[in-house]
């Protein structure tokens, strides 16, 4: 069942990243902007023009270039950046650790607050507590990631200066890591200096991303709780003289856990998207600051590079949350 | 009727009330902007440059929200600003509803191929991030204000396709759509008296929520800079101004932004509002 449901969602996302390449492929070529003349000096002869399209290609029919991206993609080739001249690959795989770990510490902070959130109100549900809890779910749900970002430099960055608006880590300082994941690394080799450094730029991006996930999982986890609270084996556990927090964590959180990560994981690609604004918003040196840069530049390799990388963990998300979610139910496990 | 229910009756009364002033006012001053703005939005002056809010030391008389750092006037372009975003809200967001509720009307009442289809193209389009998809249309399509609303449409159609489609399927089902089919109305005349109506409720709520999407999406564009010229006066390009000189002139990004999240919270309150009131439950 589990291996006929993962065979069926993995046809499906070929499907669905196909659909992808081929729409990233269209979009790109219609583009009215002409990128190698952009390379090139003023002055450049049509013979140069010449040479640096058949180079990149762009001198093939349109399928012939589909075909040829498609099948240099496959083997991992995406190409040369135009504007930096690099591989695309090493560039976007470069990039793509600042990004994850900006989404995990958002992801953990969503998890954290929204728990907490919800546990709260659910403890003191049917009094104004609760209606306190729902009135902050209201607020960080309809307003989206950028605008907190916005909110939040007002107010850790110029109204109380404690954390950095800019950067994902000070300039001055020396790194010793071998590779792009600063944060994992700081942590690994003991050097809570840099911890400490790159958590004060990292803090607000991750909050901004992080308060509308918050928001949804406090709203569904207290939902589901407040539930499984009046069904009769909680009953039970209280007669039985558990106290109410004991009861909520033992009882109720095993039990509403499920609902509540099937949105996670839907929302939480919505979150990896935000991070192209936010990465904006804050000069943080991720995937997503790299792929506006892109299209300022009119990089086209680079954009589809990037486009194509999002598209991957967005379905990766999606696959792992089903695969979670067959494992944990019972009513599918021996379906 | 439980204490439950009416309290959220009540509080879908204020969801709606609150923000439509918000929003009235917010209509009024960009339709009568050319009347009330005390300044040019455009016109610059150097000797008028990063002047402070009118409450504060050093402040000019004539410019309340002080002015940015070519010394234009930060109120004339929030109000200015307001008919930019007002314009985009409404045709963008009308686009995408017309187009996202017709696919998912026609995917979720016929099912079958044109229900593969639809699904899969919001699978292919729920898998780019909508910010950088916007962004890369915009770039494509040429920067513009025509160009903000037809990527705004082409990329948020799937909010509507989503929800209507799932909606009319569960109305395809319905006994008064099998009486009307018996009763011999064809399925395009049943689809359209019938399952419509019903769904129609949804639509609208949608609409309203989507509004607010499109503002936050032209702000953001404007913020990199790729929606239409950086001298127009948009919230977002203005934000971008204050975010870039925030050490030393606080208003040039405060008014804009409360401006720019009054009127997103007062769509997405709005819209939530509207569906609480549809909701048959609380009704």
């Amino acid at each position: 069942m589990l291996l006929k449901t993962l065979l069926a969602r993995l046809a499906s996302m070929v499907i669905t990243l196909f659909g992808v390449a081929v729409v990233v492929f269209v979009i790109i070529r219609v583009a009215p902007g002409d990128p190698i003349a952009m390379m090139l000096p003023p002055g450049a002869s049509d013979a140069d023009v010449e040479r640096l399209r058949a180079l990149y290609g762009l001198d093939r029919s349109m399928p012939e270039q589909f075909l040829i991206w498609l099948g240099g993609v496959l083997q991992g080739d995406f190409g040369t950046s135009i504007s930096l001249r690099q591989p695309v690959a090493g560039l976007v795989l470069g990039r793509l650790p600042a990004t994850l770990e900006l989404s995990a510490l958002a992801l953990v902070i969503a998890l954290v607050l929204g728990g907490f959130l919800a546990i709260f109100g659910a403890r003191h549900r049917a009094t104004p507590l609760e209606a306190g809890v729902d009135l902050t779910n209201g607020a960080a749900l309809s307003v989206p990631d950028f605008l907190w970002g916005l909110v939040l430099i007002l107010l850790f960055g110029v109204l109380w200066p404690v954390l950095e608006i800019s950067g994902r880590v000070s300039p001055r300082l020396d790194l010793p890591f071998a590779t792009q994941f600063y944060l994992v690394e700081s942590i690994l080799r003991l050097r809570f200096d840099l911890t400490a450094d790159l958590l004060s730029h990292m803090i607000m991006p991750a909050l901004a991303l992080a308060l509308p996930l918050a928001a949804i999982i406090a709203q569904l986890l207290k939902q589901s709780l407040k539930e499984v609270l009046n069904l009769d084996y909680v009953t039970l556990a209280r007669v039985r003289g558990y106290s109410e927090l004991r009861v909520i964590l033992r009882e109720g959180l095993r039990n509403a856990a499920l609902p509540t990560l099937t949105l996670v994981g839907v929302q939480f690609t919505f979150l990896i998207g935000g991070t192209v604004i936010v990465e904006r918003l804050f000069s943080y040196e991720g995937l997503g600051n790299m792929a506006i840069d892109a299209v300022i530049n009119r990089d086209l390799p680079l954009i589809q590079g990037i486009v194509l990388l999002f598209a991957v963990i967005f379905i990766l998300v999606n696959l792992a949350v089903d695969l979670t979610y067959s494992l944990l139910n019972p009513r599918l496990r021996h379906g | 009727m439980s204490a439950d229910t009416r309290a959220q009756r009540r509080r879908a009364g204020v969801r709606l009330w609150l923000p439509g002033l918000w929003l009235g006012l917010l209509c009024l001053a960009a339709l009568a902007a050319p009347w009330i703005a005390p300044h040019d939005p455009l016109a610059q002056d150097l000797m008028l440059e990063r002047l402070p809010p009118a409450w504060v030391g050093g402040a000019e008389p004539g410019y309340w929200l002080g002015t940015d750092s070519l010394g234009r006037d930060v109120l004339s372009r929030i109000v200015w600003g307001a008919r930019i975003a007002l314009v985009v809200a409404l045709i963008a967001a009308s686009a995408a509803c017309l187009l996202g509720s017709a696919l998912g009307l026609v995917a979720g009442y016929f099912g079958g191929w044109p229900d593969r289809v639809v699904s899969r193209l919001v699978d292919v389009w729920m898998a780019f991030p909508p910010v950088l998809f916007a962004i890369l249309l915009v770039a494509v399509l040429g920067a513009g204000l025509h160009s903000v609303i037809l990527a705004i449409a082409i990329i948020d159609w799937t909010r509507f396709a989503r929800v209507i489609r799932a909606e009319a399927m569960v109305q395809a089902r319905m006994d008064y759509v099998h009486s009307a089919r018996i009763g011999g109305a064809g399925r395009i005349g049943t689809l359209l008296t019938e399952v419509l109506p019903n769904v129609l409720p949804s639509v609208i709520a949608l609409l309203a929520l989507e509004m607010g999407v499109a503002v936050i999406v032209e702000a953001i564009l404007s913020f990199v800079n790729l929606s239409i010229s950086t001298d127009d006066p948009t919230w977002g390009s203005m934000i971008a101004e204050g975010r870039a000189s925030i050490h030393f002139a606080w208003w040039v990004l405060v008014f804009p932004l409360v401006a720019l999240f009054l009127t997103v919270l007062s769509f997405s309150q709005f819209g939530e509002g509207l569906k609480d009131r549809f909701d048959p439950v609380l009704r």
